[in-house]
């Protein structure tokens, strides 16, 4: 029974944080409802048993996408006004595509729920003995492997065509070179002080700067922008 | 006794003693470790330390607690005033709720699920909300800028941080803290993964925001950063979620590394010394190295910390990740 309750309340809070993404006025406030619906969801994994997918889904969804979100989020400009101009025009085009998924639902739903050969559909339960994480591993590196591999080269293509994206048009990108900054020589030395003598009696004083410096050897390569070593 | 225990006002009241019998400890570890830290940092800088109220300025963290509560709590003009409580409220929960499958002891967690280890990478890297969103409702720019640091930087170091837990995973075969431990009865697993310790401690320092990564705060280009317009129990929460967060990553460190609550030697006068005395003193030492990498090194630059998350730790993670799988797969370590 309380697992009843908690499901219900778990439901109802998703549910009602997903109406708040689309209608709260401020796009900030939709992130962090967001984040909220995704918390209930993985709640909703956890009283169905799937404990390893409501944790990756906190610690995917959660703990990075929607930090990302977030973030970019804040650091739009956006005007609510302009937002808000299309809604009327494209409410029935969301309302059908919502309809449309509404209904897949369903029948997805019912065919696994109530047809004539729902227990042939259903996954085979799994032993008592055999935890939930060591269930998906077998089932994903065995049977689905290729797929998996497959999905984890879709990922790699797209990250690099996000960075070669972003850096096509900066040819001019501050770049630093670490070591050139940490081997570089100064005028600098460590000097031992022995304690109560006074830097003055020991000789060591740096001599007068002459007026033309001389040039610093280990710039790293001249961009004309500094070498970032000093802040 | 058994037939109250087992229904459910039973079982709702045992978990309050339990959860109650594990976060009052760990308010006072709190308390103590904000003094020890002062007291440590004033030994390593030729300073006594806090020495005025009781002996050894023991009573400082009370009179401190004191004094936060008498303050007067302050939300700025402009500020989003719901998230702007919120955001140290939920800084300190976190650091609370993660504590509930932490094992002190052989069974003593008080849940002991089996994908421990995940819960409390997911609660760990739920941490930065609570920033971001106290940056953002703050409506400085101070506390805007602190907050997209902090982002960043713990998105940066969750990465590594992940790859090095799953290696530790490969050893182990099990994502329960309790397995963690036990799979370290014969070496504890700093000595054959020492370099994934390395890079473990320093994403910990990180992770919780502290020198020599303590950027999100920088109080001196960023005033305090993301807590700048904070102030009294509002800031405490804040202060005491910090703390308390140091303590829960020292605490992962010793599950993953240091052998949780078991003695260095299974011989007689240290397996005599009972498992949650081993945990505290570990749990001590890793404390000690945070205040003493806080007095040592400066501040890192921006850029630097994010060269070191991307280019260096990323890197030799996955590297060190491969490496153990094969030795594992080839020398037939591999747990079942």
């Amino acid at each position: 029974m309380i697992a009843g309750l908690a499901f219900y309340a778990f439901a109802a809070v998703l549910i009602a944080s997903a109406v708040m993404v689309v209608t709260s006025r401020n796009p900030v406030h939709s992130v962090l409802y967001l984040i909220l619906a995704f918390f209930n969801a993985a709640a909703l994994f956890l009283i169905a048993g799937a404990e390893f997918l409501a944790m990756i889904l906190v610690i995917v969804y959660v703990g990075a996408v929607a930090v990302l979100f977030l973030f970019v989020v804040m650091m739009l400009d956006i005007d609510f006004v302009r937002l808000r101009q299309g809604f009327q025009r494209y409410a029935p085009i969301g309302a059908v595509i919502g309809g449309i998924l509404f209904l897949e639902l369903v029948f997805v739903l019912g065919a696994w729920q109530s047809s004539g050969q729902a227990p042939e559909l259903r996954l085979n339960a799994m032993p008592a003995d055999v935890q939930n994480t060591v269930a998906i591993g077998r089932v994903l590196y065995t049977d689905y492997v290729f797929l998996f591999q497959g999905a984890g080269l879709v990922l790699l293509v797209s990250m690099i065509g996000a960075i070669v994206l972003t850096h096509r048009d900066r040819v001019q990108s501050k770049r630093q070179n670490i070591e050139a900054q940490v081997t570089r020589r100064t005028q600098l030395d460590m000097a031992k002080v022995p304690v109560g003598a006074s830097i003055g009696s020991l000789g060591i004083l740096r001599p007068p700067v002459p007026e033309e410096k001389p040039k610093v050897i280990a710039h790293d390569d001249d961009h004309g922008h500094g070498h970032g070593g000093h802040h | 006794m058994t037939d109250f225990l087992n229904s459910p006002i039973g079982v709702l009241s045992l978990t309050l003693a339990q959860a109650l019998a594990l976060l009052v400890p760990l308010l006072i570890f709190v308390a103590y470790l904000t003094w020890a830290e002062r007291k440590i940092l004033g030994a390593m800088q030729l300073r006594k330390g806090p020495n005025v109220v009781g002996f050894f300025g023991l009573l400082q963290p009370f009179a401190d607690a004191g004094k936060m509560l008498m303050k007067e709590t302050i939300v700025p003009a402009g500020a989003s005033r719901v998230l702007f409580i919120m955001a140290p409220m939920l800084t300190f929960s976190l650091a609370m709720i993660a504590w509930a499958v932490i094992p002190v002891n052989e069974g003593w967690a008080v849940a002991d699920i089996n994908v421990g280890v995940l819960y409390l990478f997911a609660i760990s890297s739920l941490g930065v909300y609570g920033i971001i969103i106290a940056g953002w409702a703050s409506n400085s720019k101070y506390a805007f800028l602190g907050a997209l640091r902090s982002a960043a930087q713990m998105v940066s170091y969750e990465v590594s941080m992940g790859f090095v837990i799953v290696t530790v995973l490969l050893c182990v075969g099990s994502l329960n803290l309790t397995d963690v431990v036990l799979a370290q009865k014969t070496v504890w697993f700093f000595i054959p993964l020492f370099p994934m310790f390395v890079i473990f401690f320093i994403s910990t320092l990180a992770e919780t925001n502290r020198a020599p990564f303590d950027l999100p705060e920088g109080e001196s280009e960023l005033v305090a950063g993301f807590f700048v317009e904070y102030s009294a129990m509002t800031f405490a929460l804040f202060f005491l979620g910090e703390y308390a967060n140091m303590i829960l990553m020292s605490s992962l460190t010793t599950i993953l590394f240091l052998g949780g609550w078991l003695p260095p030697f299974d011989v007689a006068p240290l397996n005599l010394v009972p498992g949650p005395v081993w945990f505290i003193l570990k749990v001590c030492f890793c404390l000690f190295v945070f205040v003493w990498v806080r007095a040592t090194f400066p501040r890192y630059r921006y850029d630097q910390l994010m060269r070191l998350g991307w280019k260096v730790f990323l890197p030799i993670s996955l590297i060190w990740l491969v490496i153990t799988a094969g030795v594992l797969k080839v020398a037939g370590w591999l747990p079942t």
